[in-house]
């Protein structure tokens, strides 16, 4: 009988194996090598999971059947693509800047793994512990404005331009209330360290984990964070930098071969990562919710939990149409900003309302639930309402095309 | 000796960075070279044990100055328009290059005289948290910060009016990218 | 030469970079972006002597350096909008061909 503890810790010990049986001098050498093969490996067999995974889900939803030669149920179709992309001619246009050009997906696909050094995906599963793990990861994350200003501009076409103009005004705009909605989570934990913020999540109390999703400000940050998320990595309905019935692709127009495919890779990797610190941030990381599922290992918490978001975001792309842009900009700067900053003040009132305030422990706790709810809840009704003020929902009135 | 291997390549990244970024003919390389630099001062930050400034760093400069540089050249058409010549051999040119020159000169003579700079030995790197950093923030370094949150809020109301202003007289100037961001 | 000597000489150079940029370059979006060198120059020094100083434990020259990058970012957007609207009046960035107070 194997112990559940020995299970959640396998691959930890695997490495410790290996790296015991390798000579003195090459040690550190071969850990790092082996949780950069790791990561790269594992979170790009997710990469090809998902985009069947995606074309399916969406076929499904829109009544189709989505693709289905290759393989049972098609699933060997990233084989196919792969094989496809990597044969495919490498175009680049005359007037393209060419060593740019060159380097922008390569940018792009390393500044994206450069983020999971800091990604806790099981109980000591950490290439990096960083001490300022949460701020790494939106230091790092913020190169990839420019990777794609880089894709965008050296193409020298005018679509690729407005599509990377695009890109970058939006990534901007929602780069903030990201990190705004992550700011309580850090409050809270008084650590920028991803595994302490974990960890302090990972603790129960009366058989229910300390997620802080199951705070009013935690559900509401959760939220606000996805959305800021989805603006982030350009998914649908904040998909305006591709736009393909308007901008045909956006930044990566003049991308063809295995370039195209290294933008699509990072594109889902960006998705995955941001995923993975939503998780980390609200959902309790690795940790179960319920102390009497603490047997199944905790990696397999953290990548149910991601598979679970990218379903959510795979449904989302096939509900909700694509916003305009000003609707982007007005909903960045006159929605999300606010809230989030009503969400801060609402994690510090959690802070402060102790027992002490409102009471012991089972009415207390509701009462004080109830209370830092209502603080988030009123604004939001306010400000909804305000923003809605004077804008009459009509008939669309078609102009051009009568 | 006492520099490190990896100081000595971060140094020559963000030197090369730099003088990159300021002899190249085409705007948007010059940017790009910049933004080297800026990664490279990054990096060499967190090599000399200064987390924070080295992510702060990276956050700041080449998330937002970059991006903002960035757009700036292409709203003042820097990114198509005819490459600028890169040391024009005018004798304000010819001046500036021997007033840094200088100044170099200066600042070496300085550092390689002082005692200072011999004196400092390589004492092992100060183990900083980010706990201590933020309680430095809080307690010691409150009212520079109260300051600086004022002075960011003035830049931000101050660098909208000055973006905004003669909007009547240019319609359609490309700018609506521009207010996009900032309405 | 010691590690402090080794970062001062490379923040000195850095410097001289910088000022040569923003004395020669012509475009005012070059000469803003040497002034910025300049600026990190002395940034890499704090750090170098907060790290090889008497007591880092102060953490004296890391939080100046925090406050410097913020007025570094506020520094950066009001002068990347003010080369805007001197675009804008006077239809060029470049620092030899505004000549005039005037507007």
């Amino acid at each position: 009988m194997i112990s559940a503890g020995a299970v959640d810790q396998v691959f930890v010990t695997l490495k410790d194996w290996i790296v015991f049986h390798t000579p003195a001098p090459l040690q550190t050498l071969v850990s790092i090598v082996i949780e950069v093969a790791t990561i790269i490996v594992v979170f790009a067999a997710l990469f090809a999971l998902t985009t069947v995974f995606e074309r399916k889900g969406l076929g499904r939803m829109q009544n189709r059947y989505g693709p289905n030669r290759v393989g049972p149920f098609g699933v060997f179709q990233p084989i196919a693509d792969a094989v496809k992309s990597l044969t495919k001619e490498d175009v680049v246009p005359r007037a393209a800047d060419h060593v740019v050009h060159y380097l922008a997906p390569l940018v792009l696909v390393g500044v994206v793994f450069l983020t999971y050094a800091v990604l806790p995906v099981g109980r000591n599963m950490t290439a990096v512990n960083l001490d300022a793990g949460v701020l790494y990861f939106f230091a790092v994350g913020a190169a990839t404005e420019l990777a794609v200003f880089m894709a965008g501009w050296s193409s020298h076409n005018k679509y690729s331009l407005l599509g990377a103009m695009r890109a970058i005004a939006q990534m901007i705009s929602y780069e903030i209330p990201l990190i705004l909605s992550s700011v309580p989570v850090i409050m809270m934990a008084g650590t920028l360290s991803m595994v302490g913020i974990v960890e302090q999540q990972a603790r129960t109390s009366g058989g229910l984990a300390h997620w802080n999703v199951f705070t009013p400000w935690g559900l509401a940050g959760f939220i606000l964070f996805m959305i800021a998320a989805t603006a982030e990595t350009n998914r649908s309905p904040f998909d305006l930098p591709e736009g393909e019935s308007e901008i045909i692709a956006g930044y990566f127009i003049e991308y063809s071969g295995f370039k195209f495919a290294l933008f699509f890779l990072a594109e889902y990797l960006e998705m995955f990562a941001v995923s993975g610190l939503g998780i980390t941030l609200f959902l309790g990381g690795w940790s179960a919710p319920f102390s009497f599922l603490g047997w199944i290992p905790s990696w397999i918490w953290f990548f149910g939990k991601l598979l679970t978001l990218i379903f959510g975001f795979i449904w989302v792309r096939g509900t909700v149409p694509r916003l305009r842009m000003d609707q982007l900009m007005n909903f960045a700067w006159k929605f999300m900003l606010p809230m989030t900053l009503i969400v801060i003040f609402s994690a510090g009132l959690w802070r402060f309302l102790s027992a002490a305030v409102v009471g012991p422990m089972p009415l207390g706790g509701v009462i004080r639930w109830l209370v830092c709810a209502l603080v988030i809840l009123a604004p939001y009704i306010t400000l909804a309402r305000g923003l809605e003020r004077g804008r009459r929902i009509e008939k669309r009135v078609y102009r051009y095309a009568e | 000796m006492g520099m490190t291997f990896s100081f000595l390549i971060l140094a020559i990244m963000t030197l090369a960075g730099g003088v990159a970024a300021m002899t190249m003919r085409r705007l948007v390389h010059c940017a790009l070279a910049l933004v080297v630099s800026f990664a490279g001062l990054a990096a060499l930050y967190l090599n000399l044990g200064a987390e924070f400034a080295g992510l702060a760093q990276l956050l700041v400069y080449v998330g937002a100055i970059a991006i903002l540089i960035v757009f700036a050249i292409l709203l003042t058409r820097g990114g198509e328009g005819e490459p600028e010549g890169s040391f024009s051999p005018s004798p304000a040119g010819i001046a500036g290059a021997v007033a840094a020159l200088a100044v170099f000169a200066v600042l070496t003579w300085a550092v390689e005289t002082s005692s200072v700079a011999r004196a400092g030995a390589a004492v092992a790197a100060p183990q900083t948290t980010m706990r201590e950093i933020g309680f430095a923030l809080m307690q010691r370094y409150v009212l520079p910060l109260e300051v600086i949150a004022l002075m960011l809020t003035a830049a931000l109301i101050g660098a909208v009016i000055l973006a905004l202003r003669e909007k009547r007289n240019e319609p359609a100037d490309g700018t609506a990218q521009k207010q996009g961001l900032r309405a | 030469m010691t590690p402090l000597a080794g970062c001062l000489l490379v923040s000195a150079l850095l410097f001289s970079i910088g000022l040569a940029g923003a004395l020669t370059r012509r475009s005012a979006i070059l000469v803003l972006a040497g002034i910025e060198l300049m600026l990190n120059a002395a940034n890499l020094n704090f750090i170098a002597f907060w790290r090889f100083g008497a007591h880092p434990e102060f953490l004296t020259g890391l939080i100046f350096v925090i406050f410097s990058i913020a007025v570094a970012a506020a520094e950066a957007a009001v002068g990347l909008a003010l080369i805007l609207a001197i675009y804008r009046h006077a239809r060029t960035s470049d620092v030899s061909e505004i000549t005039e107070m005037k507007g």
